[in-house]
Formats: structure tokens, C-alpha cells, sequence
């Protein structure tokens, strides 16, 4: 029996049953104990429950993933072993907000008459410029004009980083150096944006954890200035996570999401053996879709998310 | 979510009321929240049931009828076994190398880069001599990261800006500095993940080079489930000398540092708690083991606040509180104090309790203003004699600062107590004082109210 018992809603007398260790996948032995069942076999839903929680899925939202396939099985009692896979993966990507239309058309952005202006914001060292330097590539690759601003004035050679990003992707970069005000930068970069016509605008900024409050409320002054110079931006405030961070990424969105409305995530740092379940309860909670996964270092190494694959990876 | 093992364990204690002993089967729902709190602190799914089969087998058959309560003697097994765990005496690094060579190894963006400027720095104030070897090559402008944070720490950065083989670099960095008398070296190296392993080749190959005296391990205490994997396979490469957690200065219960002790056993060395070149301190099991069960990290407070407390005005302080002069100018410079603790929510935050009663009142440093325009708009007459404070004084103390009269009088009231309770402490430095120190930190707070 797993340690979280506490989903069998049966009391339960002897306590230190190991962990099998299984070289079936969980898949196939779902099914194999619910088909023509009504109820998931207990020590199944614990091979479940390890293969979740060890993915950082979270106690809570396993507990969620379990009671939703729990439910399915008594509901329809006949269910075939394919159907079953079928269910598995459903319930849990269901979690995972819509994104149709990225999932189906690449690194594309909406028609707009103003510069689509993405806002990037994300604790210390997740992989923030990183990623906008992947995603100045892929807009620029789209036909897009791209300029990114260098409001991260605050980390030791931010702006160097953010440079190199900016040549590598072939992309210009406004910056007023180190120290500078990040909010009087993104200020600067939208105005340029707009007197150039550029497509897409991606302001870096400094990584912040996110109890630090007078941080924080920086980020909502960058995003108040910002709309002095188009009052919709920023259209996109894109939270980065990285795929190895635990439970704490939960408080990473709240955080972020109180203070700037964050709209979408990208997942960073996907390409090690860290599975980033996290985001699953996130992106239930919250409300907000993953739209992009960081897979390696290099500027070509960047995915629009794809739900039922990332369930996939869950169990792989 | 982040509620605490205790609040956890109050709830299910209930179960055990009214057993004369723990038994598997009043100890099963206990024992469950137990693990469910390690999970949420991000402790590995295989620990965190190692971990509470222990706790279990500990438990059962004691006689929770004499002196303590179940909960009692049940938190009591948690902590020891977690103390246990984690090992009790701190754990220096190894300074005997001539020089002394450091390697700073880990995944990308956990920190080794500004941890190696903050342990330069840090060995520098203990009078080493350390210099600081830039072998990252791949990250844009890593090398020019650490040439700032060298400069901002006055530590020297060597560089080989064209050189693309950091094993070569590592190699001559060191002959280098014996020749220029450093006794210290510090390798920053590029991130990588343990599964890279060309980049795992890499780093083999620069520790066979330089062969350092201290390999550490820097992990982000954010780390969920994979610092099992990670802190595995590293030391399976590297067999490192010690593990740096980084990013404490955040929220997150930091179960990786449990994960990673029973995994590796290898000691935590330093921790990393903030982006400032100072926010470096040695590791206390203890404080940990409370933190990844929720218990609140009050040790901390206090000595943070006592690292950044004058110790000499403390004294001078006692002095005049001891002959009843406290006045408003002490109270003026004890606010200095609090706010040079840095952002107040954070210190205060470490309490148990307060965390979450903060949460939603905003105060930073700015709280303190209106404490600090209405002191400024006094008289220095007024100032040295609290006593004097009338209502036309008031009146105008209230005008001059741009408050109103009730805040000037509740800001006396404040004073008054405060000046009450200080000359009710009769000796003692700056340990007592806190206490003060703390009453005050929540001023600003019930200002507003
Ligand atoms: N393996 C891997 N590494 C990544 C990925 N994304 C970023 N990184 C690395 O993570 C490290 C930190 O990336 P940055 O882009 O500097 O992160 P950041 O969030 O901008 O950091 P700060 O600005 O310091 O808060 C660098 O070494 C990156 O190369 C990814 O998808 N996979
Ligand atoms: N809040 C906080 N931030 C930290 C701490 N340590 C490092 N950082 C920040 O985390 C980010 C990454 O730190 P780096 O030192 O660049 O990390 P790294 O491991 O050298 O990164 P790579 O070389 O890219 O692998 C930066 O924004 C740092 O300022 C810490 O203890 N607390
Ligand atoms: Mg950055
Ligand atoms: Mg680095």
C-alpha cells in the first residue's frame, strides 16, 4: 500500500506493505484491474499515486486524478482495456487548460494593429531570457519583426545575456544598462515598438521570488507603464517554471498571478529527468494554459505544449 | 497547501485521544499526514515513506498515558528522527589545500555562479586570499556574470575569454594562482544535467585535473522529486564533499534537503539566501528540519536580526533605558535598525504565525514613513523629552508631518508602551531588545487599523 493511502478511502490495518516495484506500465495494469470491475484495484491506484506524485504532480491533484478515474470505472462498469488508456490520459489532461490553437498552429500570435507585447516574468534562474531569446527565433522564423527590451537591470551581465539572445535570434534589443529603471526600459521598448511597427515585443525581466513584496509590486509598476504607451499591453504575461521545481511553483503562479494577471506558462528545462507535474494542478487552479516547454539550452529548443504528449511523458 | 505538519498533526491527533497507546491502527491516520506533509515540503515519495515507517516504528507500543501527549511524543519522534537524518554538527569545508581548490557543480540556473562570488567573499572576510576561475563557456555572458560579481565582491576573476576548453582553463587557472599566492580556488563551472553526458565527461575530467579539495553540490532548495535522481547521479560522477542549497530566502518548505541528506549523506555545507553578495550562512540541520515540517524557521529571525543589530548602540540603549531616557530619537534610530534588517514582510515572515497573518497587509519598508515623518516633525526639545507632548504640539506635529492628530497620539501611545516595556527588561544585550525590536515591527501594521 503507498504512503498515500489516504486516497483508498478504506481504513487499512497493516501499514508497511511495500512498494512493488512493477515493470508493467501503468497503463496496462490500470486496465488489467478495472476492466469489468467497478472499482480500481487499491494497489494499482497506489502504483498511480507513486508514478503521480513522483512526477511533482502533487498530492493534491493526484488525489483529484484518482477520485475523477475512480468515478469513470463505477460509472461504466464495462470498459474495454484500450478505452481505459484512453480515460487515463483524458482525466489528466483535462486538467490541463485548452490551447487549441497553439497546439495546432506552431509559434503563431494573433493579427493585431499594435505590437502583440509579452511579458516575461518568473523566479530566479528558470530560464527566462533564455526562452525569449528561443522565442524571438521562432517569431522572427514566422516572418514576424520582433524587439525585445532589457528590463532585467537588476542580475549581474542581465543585459550582456539578453545581447547575445538578441544577435544569436538576429532580433534588435533596447536597453538603457545596468541599474536603470526596468519600468522606464519597457517604456523605451514599446515606444520604439510602435514608432518601427514591430510585430511582437518581449520584455525580459529580473527573476524575483515571489514573497518578496516590494519586487512583486515592481513587476505591476513595469506592467502600469507600460500601458501608457498601448493600453492593452502587456497581452501576454508568460510565467516561466522549471520543470524540477516542487510544489512551490504552486505559489510561484498564485504570486505572480495576483500581482500581473499571468496568462501563460512556459515550461523550462524539460529536456532533464525532472517531469514538471507541477503544472498540472496549476494550470487547473488557475486557469491558465501551458503554451511552450524550454527542451535545451540551444535556440532552437523550444515546443508549443502539447497536452497528451506531456501525459505521456508522465508515465514514460 | 503550505499548511504546517503541527496544524496537520493537531487534526489527526484526534484519532489518538483517549488510546492508552500508540498502536498501528490509531497511528495509521497520524502517520498518513505526516507523509502527506513531507510530500508537500517536495520530500522524495520513497523517503518520505522510509521516513514515516520509522517514525512508525518508533512509536508504536509507547505509552502515551504518561507524561506526555500523543502529539507531543509524536512530534517529538518526527523531529529526532529528522534531526537524525539530517546530522547534527555542522560540517566545515576542507581550507588545506595549497591552494585550495573548489569546484561549484549543479544544474542550470541553481545558483553556483553567484555561490561562488558570495563563498569568495565570504573566505575572504575570514582572511583567505581566494580567486575566482571563470570555466563556464557555454551560458551567454557567463563569464562576464561572474567578472561583475568578482569586482563587487573584490575578489579576482580568471578569464581565458577565447580559450573554449574549460579543463585547460581549470588547469592553468590554478598554476596561476599559486604563482600569484592565492591559497583559494573557486571553479565556476556551466550547468548540466546529470543525463548530459558529454557534459558530465566534462566535469569528471576537470575534477581529475585540478583535483579539488571540496567539490560541492549546488541544489535549489525549490527542487521537487528530482533531486533524488540528481543528487544521485552527480555524486556518482563527482562523490562531492558537500551540497550548497540555494534560494532559502524563498517560501518553499525545502524537502529536497531531507531527500538529498538520506540519498547521498553527504553534509549540507552552506546555504544561499538571497542575490546579495552577503547572503551566504553555514547550515543548521535543525532550522531545516523545522522548516520542511512547517514549524517556522524563528531561530533565523532572531539571529538575523542580531547579525545586523549594533551590538554597541544596543548597550548605549540599555544604558538610557536603564536610567528612564529612553526617548524618541532612540526610537528613531531603532526603526533605522529594523529597516537595515532589510524588507521587514520577509523578516517577520520567519515567525511561526506571522507568515500567514501577513500575508495579506502590505507593508515594506515604506510602512515605517509616517512613523518617521511624525518623529521628524517634533522639536528636538520634544524629541528628548517624550513628556512634554500637549495637544497644541501635537496639533502641530500632525500638520508638520501631513498626518492627522490620532495617528500623532497613537504613534505616543506606542511609544510610551514600548519605552514602558523596555524598562521592564532589566539587563541583558541585544537578544532582549528583539523582543522589543519585534513589538515594533508590528507597528506599522496596527497604525493602520
Ligand atoms: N537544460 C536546459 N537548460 C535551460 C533551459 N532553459 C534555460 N536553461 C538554462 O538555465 C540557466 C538559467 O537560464 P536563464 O535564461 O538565465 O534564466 P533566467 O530565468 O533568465 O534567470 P535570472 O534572470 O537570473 O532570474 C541557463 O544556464 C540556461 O542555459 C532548458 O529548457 N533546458
Ligand atoms: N533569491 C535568490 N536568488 C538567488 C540565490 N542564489 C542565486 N540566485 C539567483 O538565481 C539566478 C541564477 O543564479 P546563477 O548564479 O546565475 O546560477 P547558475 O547556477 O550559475 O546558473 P547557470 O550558470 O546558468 O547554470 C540569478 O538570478 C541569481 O541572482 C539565492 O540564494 N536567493
Ligand atoms: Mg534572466
Ligand atoms: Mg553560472
Amino acid at each position: 500500500m503507498g504512503v498515500l493511502s489516504i486516497f483508498s478511502k478504506e481504513k487499512k490495518e497493516k501499514l508497511d506493505h511495500g512498494l512493488e516495484k512493477t515493470k508493467q506500465s501503468v497503463f496496462s495494469k490500470i486496465s488489467k484491474a478495472v476492466v469489468g470491475k467497478s472499482k480500481v484495484d487499491d494497489e494499482v491506484l497506489d502504483n498511480l499515486e507513486e508514478v503521480l506524485v513522483t512526477s511533482d504532480v502533487g498530492v493534491e491533484t493526484t488525489l483529484k486524478i484518482i477520485e475523477r478515474i475512480e468515478g469513470r470505472v463505477s460509472r461504466d462498469k464495462y470498459l474495454g482495456t484500450s478505452e481505459l488508456n484512453q480515460i487515463l490520459k483524458e482525466e489528466i489532461a483535462n486538467l490541463l487548460q485548452e490551447n487549441n490553437a497553439l497546439e495546432s498552429t506552431g509559434f503563431e500570435l494573433p493579427e493585431m494593429d499594435e505590437p502583440y507585447v509579452i511579458m516575461v516574468v518568473g523566479v530566479n534562474g528558470v530560464g527566462k531570457t533564455t526562452t525569449i531569446g528561443k522565442l524571438a527565433y521562432q517569431f522572427k522564423k514566422a516572418g514576424k519583426s520582433v524587439l525585445l527590451g532589457a528590463s532585467d537591470t537588476f542580475r549581474a551581465a542581465a543585459v550582456d545575456q539578453l545581447k547575445i539572445w538578441a544577435e544569436r535570434a538576429r532580433v534588435p534589443f533596447i536597453t538603457q544598462g545596468m541599474g536603470a529603471d526596468p519600468a522606464s526600459v519597457a517604456f523605451d521598448t514599446l515606444k520604439s515598438a510602435i514608432s518601427q511597427k514591430v510585430d511582437v515585443v518581449i520584455i525580459d525581466t529580473a527573476g524575483r521570488l515571489h514573497n518578496k513584496v516590494n519586487l512583486m509590486n515592481e513587476l505591476g509598476k513595469i506592467k502600469r507603464v507600460m500601458q501608457k504607451v498601448i493600453p492593452d499591453a502587456p497581452h501576454e504575461i508568460l510565467l516561466i517554471l522549471d520543470a524540477s521545481t516542487g510544489q512551490n511553483a504552486i505559489e510561484q503562479a498564485k504570486q505572480f498571478t495576483e500581482v500581473t494577471d499571468v496568462n501563460a506558462i512556459a515550461l523550462a528545462k524539460l529536456d532533464g529527468t525532472a517531469k514538471g507535474g507541477v503544472v498540472l494542478g496549476i494550470s487547473d487552479q488557475f486557469k491558465i494554459p501551458v503554451k511552450y516547454i524550454g527542451i535545451g539550452e540551444k535556440i532552437e529548443d523550444l515546443q508549443v505544449f502539447n497536452r497528451y504528449e506531456f501525459v505521456d511523458s508522465l508515465f514514460s | 497547501m503550505f499548511e504546517g505538519l503541527s496544524e496537520k498533526l493537531e487534526r489527526s491527533f484526534a484519532i489518538l485521544k483517549g488510546h492508552g497507546h500508540i498502536t498501528e491502527i490509531n497511528v495509521a491516520e497520524t502517520m498518513k499526514e505526516i507523509r502527506r506533509a513531507l510530500l508537500d515540503a517536495d520530500v522524495s515519495y520513497k523517503i518520505a515513506k522510509q521516513f514515516t515507517d520509522e517514525v512508525k516504528e518508533k512509536a508504536l507500543g509507547q505509552n502515551v498515558l504518561t507524561a506526555v501527549s500523543p502529539s507531543q511524543l509524536i512530534v517529538k519522534i518526527v523531529r529526532d528522527s529528522m534531526a537524525e537524518l539530517m546530522g547534527s554538527q555542522k560540517e566545515d569545508i576542507n581550507l588545506k589545500g595549497k591552494p585550495t581548490i573548489i569546484l561549484i557543480a549543479g544544474l542550470q540556473g541553481s545558483g553556483k555562479t553567484t555561490f561562488s562570488a558570495k563563498l569568495a567573499s565570504y573566505l575572504k572576510k575570514k582572511g583567505k586570499h581566494p580567486m575566482m576561475v571563470a570555466c563556464d563557456i557555454y551560458r551567454p555572458a557567463a563569464i562576464e556574470q561572474l567578472k561583475v560579481l568578482g569586482e563587487q565582491v573584490g575578489v579576482e576573476v580568471y578569464t581565458e575569454e577565447e580559450n573554449k576548453e574549460p579543463v585547460r582553463i581549470a588547469k592553468r587557472s590554478v598554476a596561476y594562482a599559486k604563482d600569484k599566492g592565492y591559497d583559494v580556488v573557486i571553479v565556476d563551472i556551466a550547468g548540466r544535467l546529470a543525463i548530459d553526458n558529454e557534459m558530465m565527461n566534462e566535469i569528471s575530467a576537470i575534477k581529475e585535473t585540478v583535483k579539488p579539495q571540496e567539490t560541492l553540490f549546488v541544489v535549489d532548495s525549490m527542487t521537487g522529486q528530482d533531486a533524488v535522481n540528481t543528487a544521485k547521479t552527480f555524486n556518482d560522477r563527482l562523490d562531492y564533499e558537500g551540497v550548497v542549497l540555494t534560494k532559502l530566502d524563498g517560501d518553499t518548505r525545502g524537502g529536497a534537503a531531507l531527500t538529498i541528506k538520506a540519498v547521498v549523506n553527504k553534509p549540507i555545507k552552506f546555504v544561499s539566501i538571497g542575490e546579495n553578495m552577503d547572503a551566504i550562512d553555514v547550515f543548521h540541520p535543525d532550522r531545516m528540519s523545522d522548516r520542511i515540517l512547517g514549524m517556522g524557521d524563528i531561530v533565523s529571525f532572531v539571529e538575523k536580526a542580531q547579525e545586523q543589530f549594533d551590538e554597541k548602540e544596543a548597550q548605549k540603549l540599555q544604558k538610557r533605558i536603564a536610567k528612564n531616557q529612553f526617548d524618541f530619537n532612540d526610537f528613531l534610530k531603532q526603526i533605522k535598525q529594523i529597516k537595515k534588517m532589510g524588507n521587514v514582510k520577509d523578516l517577520a515572515g520567519m515567525i511561526p504565525g506571522m507568515g500567514k497573518a501577513l500575508k495579506d497587509t502590505e507593508i515594506d519598508d515604506d510602512a515605517f514613513k509616517s512613523i518617521e515623518a511624525i518623529i521628524h516633525s517634533m522639536t528636538p526639545f520634544e524629541r528628548e523629552n517624550p513628556d512634554v507632548m500637549n495637544g497644541s504640539r501635537r496639533k502641530r506635529i500632525a500638520l508638520g508631518s501631513g498626518t492627522d492628530v490620532p495617528e500623532v497620539n497613537r504613534l505616543i501611545k506606542q511609544f510610551s508602551e514600548t519605552s514602558r516595556m523596555m524598562r521592564m527588561m532589566t539587563s541583558g544585550g541585544g537578544r532582549k531588545m528583539l523582543q522589543t525590536m519585534r513589538n515594533m515591527k508590528n507597528m506599522p501594521n496596527r497604525m493602520k487599523h
